[in-house]
């Protein structure tokens, strides 16, 4: 291993087996969107199967955003503010084409996308999803926790690489995250 | 459903302060002079038969390169609901103001709901209120630049607050 095992290994594997199980969502609900948000946490499609059912309501006890909803403008600064205070490691997921690119808004007010302000992991399209979209999202995103795929997963490998002096390209880490995926 | 509304306003004001009214589609209108903006509102409010207590609706109409087939008339129409709880009548007021001299008598003295109508329509259409105690801003940030309904605002251009930095790690 050598130089590498910075990365990939026995432990992060069992951490991240671990994290993908206990997500703790902060629900970023602006819209609509929020009311298919509520169908998947209540009984009938159940995310807590998932061990994902604990909305907290500050973003400092969360470790995934769920951005449900149109992002204006306007609100930008706010939902940059809210990730930049979530503990690493940390994974966004947009609810929802408003969410994801602005949906059918097109005009002076919206923003296209929440990635524009936040890096997005998981894309969940649909206007509004179904719950079953959304638990599928959720899943994806499960599998990218586990390959240590995150984007603020990366990045924290990125800077752990660094601080021992290793110069690791971004696609190299991918890479090694995906091969430790196969058994 | 309302001319007693038109006939009273018109019976009040003799000077030309009513520039036009009539009825369309069963709803009685009146255009009213920018001087005298202020008085027909409280006119009709306070009138026993007229008696406006309710402000249902104030909104602006940009008539850029349209202005109603007339080429003089004012840009800009502030066009005003009202609603009287007594008698069960509607009317609608225009007041036209153009766009070098983009400003209307404040109707917040009249009716205090006016208020945020009256912020929302100098926001997205920059007609001022003269006398409005909090002429702010109401949907779009203080940061924005131009009123986005005018029809001379491109509709997508967008004035981002934040963006995600080029070249970062996430």
């Amino acid at each position: 291993m050598g130089a590498l095992d910075w990365v990939t290994t026995k432990l992060t594997d069992a951490t991240n087996w671990a994290r993908k199980f206990s997500l703790f969502q902060y629900p970023f609900v602006t819209a609509c969107c929020g009311m298919e948000f509520m169908s998947v946490a209540a009984p009938k499609y159940d995310i807590a199967r998932f061990g994902a059912e604990f909305p907290r309501f500050s973003p400092r006890q969360a470790d995934l955003l769920i951005i449900v909803g149109t992002i204006t403008e306007r609100q930008g600064p706010a939902l940059r503010r809210i990730y930049d205070q979530m503990c690493e490691p940390k994974w966004v997921v947009a609810f929802g084409v408003c969410a994801s690119t602005g949906g059918f808004y097109q005009n002076y007010s919206t923003m296209p996308g929440a990635d524009q302000v936040v890096p997005v992991d998981v894309y969940i399209p649909g206007c509004p999803p179904r719950p079953e979209q959304v638990l599928d999202g959720l899943i994806l995103l499960q599998e990218r926790i586990q390959r240590n795929e995150g984007h603020n997963q990366v990045a924290i490998a990125v800077e752990a690489a660094e601080r021992k002096g290793i110069d690791v390209p971004l696609a190299r880490i991918r890479a090694i995250g995906q091969k430790a995926e196969t058994p | 459903m309302a001319q007693i509304v038109l006939d009273q306003l018109n019976a009040k004001f003799t000077g030309g302060e009513i520039l036009e009214s009539g009825t369309t589609h069963g709803d009685e209108w009146a255009r009213i002079r920018r001087d005298a903006w202020i008085a027909a509102a409280t006119f009709l409010r306070d009138d026993p038969a007229t008696k406006m207590e309710m402000f249902i609706d104030l909104t602006c109409v940009d008539r850029l390169g349209i202005r109603g087939g007339k080429p003089d008339a004012p840009r800009f129409d502030v066009v005003v609901h009202l609603y009287s709880v007594s008698h069960k009548h509607r009317v609608r007021l225009y007041c036209g103001a153009n766009e070098d001299d983009a400003w209307v008598d404040t109707l917040c003295n009249v009716w205090a709901g006016a208020n945020w109508y009256e912020r929302e329509a100098y926001d997205l259409y920059g007609v001022r209120f003269k006398g409005h105690p909090d002429l702010r801003r109401i949907l779009m940030y203080p940061e924005f630049v131009g009123h986005p309904l005018r029809k001379d605002y491109p509709k997508e251009k967008r004035q981002p607050l934040v963006r995600r930095q080029a070249g970062s790690r996430e």
